[in-house]
């Protein structure tokens, strides 16, 4: 485990509560998941592919509504939210999408400034473009600043896509496969940004990944899916030595 | 036939609320008057070549069909007035939504579905923004305004390709021949059939929405959102048009 030089709070800032979520009658993908993320920490999870993990962070942020079980978020449970209270607390979270979703008619620049003038309309243009210029520096792509996303490669539109995440300043950040698909050195650099932006900010981080480079670089506790539940968890350390087979199949 | 039942509920459940949907938030602030703009120049403008060379034959053709029928009834004065009418009440109308159908319909179907398929819709909605007011909003409204102005233009066209169809065979002065279009066409025969299109034009934005939106997750079902928008709205143009007429018919008779 390297040591992270952030401060981890104890207290809890999302507290997941017996969580179920089913598709149809026959699909029933989370069967009662809990778990606490605390203020400042860095949570991994792992989990075979259809696990379900990129549905406990879509429910989170309400993209998808839980069947049953309470989530909270900020101390404030989500499922009893309506649409306009859960605006608000949507702005306090980040959501890195794993194919970053840019929305594709629109420039870099455009995209970044797309979420920021619709929720600070007291800033100026010059402030906005500040702001923009600033938040594409901080992922080091502000020479693609007026490209379209289709000239990107795929690492520039993570890059690109966590711009536009940090821009409103968010508290908690989730990341939905961060550096799957892109090649050894790349993965490494968006890792490397994922620590030293959460470094920076003191962000919270929830990050579903495979790759076991990044979870070693970045995360600060493991947890491992399994059949609908939280099967183990851990530090990288602990669950690197872990006897169980299964859970060793990913280190290997 | 039970699953196809309940799938044809369902769909017009759905519709529905999505139409419902649409009104309840439609007054609610914030307006987004600056997409609503872009997306008239996009959807409106950007089809004038098309409606205008459409409308343009359709005028010449209609004259240059009904002449010989209209010659051998010597009415042959009567057909800028004929050709008028026939464009105004019904061709130019139906035409028009049809091509918009096929070009702006399948173009919001494919466009939202796209989004929808690689989550840009999902990435709007966690940043606060509500995709619904921002993305479907401002297109229905902008068909809706767009496809009746599209109309008229192809009307103007149409009567313009029609003076040239009969001149063809004759010589006649184009303020004569405005001059008899003007004396046969009355205000009942216009309002009904201008009123009609902004139903047109609210179907075509609206379905072409609806599909994109709807969308399930996989790249095959843009093709599906794309392909299903101009079938259904092509359709709901003719059932819609035929309400027109049937309700213009009762209430004038």
């Amino acid at each position: 485990m390297l040591q992270q030089d952030h401060e981890i709070l104890t207290k809890p800032i999302i507290e997941i509560k017996k969580l179920h979520k089913s598709f149809g009658s026959n699909n029933h993908v989370l069967k009662g998941i809990t778990l606490q993320v605390k203020a400042g920490e860095n949570l991994i999870m792992l989990g075979k592919s259809g696990s379900g993990k990129s549905i406990i962070i879509k429910c989170l942020v309400g993209l998808l509504a839980a069947d049953k079980g309470s989530l909270k978020v900020f101390d404030t449970d989500i499922t009893k939210l309506d649409c306009t209270q859960l605006n608000i607390l949507r702005l306090r979270m980040g959501f890195l999408f794993q194919n970053s979703a840019l929305y594709d008619s629109m420039t870099v620049r455009q995209n970044l400034e797309f979420p920021l003038k619709r929720h600070s309309a007291e800033l100026t243009d010059a402030e906005v473009e500040k702001e923009v210029e600033e938040v594409l520096k901080s992922v080091g792509l502000i020479e693609a600043i007026d490209k379209m996303p289709s000239e990107l490669s795929g690492g520039m539109r993570k890059r690109v896509g966590l711009a536009r995440t940090l821009i409103l300043k968010p508290e908690i950040i989730f990341y939905d496969e961060p550096t799957t698909g892109l090649d050894p050195i790349t993965s490494r650099e968006i890792s490397k940004l994922i620590l030293s932006i959460q470094k920076k900010n003191n962000t919270t981080s929830m990050i579903i990944t495979h790759d076991m480079a990044c979870a070693k670089l970045t995360g600060d506790r493991i947890v491992i899916l399994r059949d609908g539940v939280i099967y183990l968890e851990g530090t990288y350390r602990e669950l690197e030595n872990s006897k169980d087979e299964w859970v060793h199949s990913f280190f290997e | 036939m039970t699953s196809y039942l309940k799938d044809v509920f369902t769909n017009t459940g759905n519709v529905s609320l999505f139409t419902a949907s649409f009104f309840k938030s439609v007054l609610k602030q914030p307006f987004e008057l600056k997409e609503f703009a872009n997306q008239c120049y996009l959807l409106g403008y950007k089809a004038l070549p098309l409606v205008g060379i459409t409308g343009f034959i359709m005028g010449l053709v209609l004259t240059l069909q009904s002449r010989p029928t209209m010659v051998k009834f010597g009415a042959e004065a009567w057909l800028p007035g004929m050709v008028a009418l026939s464009l105004i009440k019904e061709v130019a109308p139906i035409i028009t939504a049809l091509i918009c159908a096929g070009k702006i319909s399948s173009g919001i179907g494919a466009e939202l579905g796209s989004m929808k398929v690689t989550e840009q819709i999902d990435a709007m909605e966690v940043s606060a923004i509500n995709p619904f007011k921002y993305l479907v909003e401002t297109r229905v409204l902008a068909t809706t305004l767009m496809v009746p102005l599209l109309v008229v233009f192809a009307d103007c066209i149409g009567i313009l390709g029609g003076y040239i169809g009969m001149n063809i065979h004759s010589d006649v002065n184009l303020f004569r021949y405005l001059s008899q279009i003007l004396e046969s066409l009355t205000f009942l025969d216009i309002m009904p059939a201008t009123i009609k299109t902004f139903f047109f034009g609210f179907l075509i934005g609206l379905i072409g929405c609806y599909k994109g939106f709807t969308a399930s997750n996989g790249t095959a079902s843009v093709g599906k959102a794309a392909n299903s928008a101009v079938v259904a709205a092509s359709l709901s143009i003719f059932i819609v048009d035929m309400m027109a007429v049937q309700l213009t018919d009762i209430l004038y008779k």
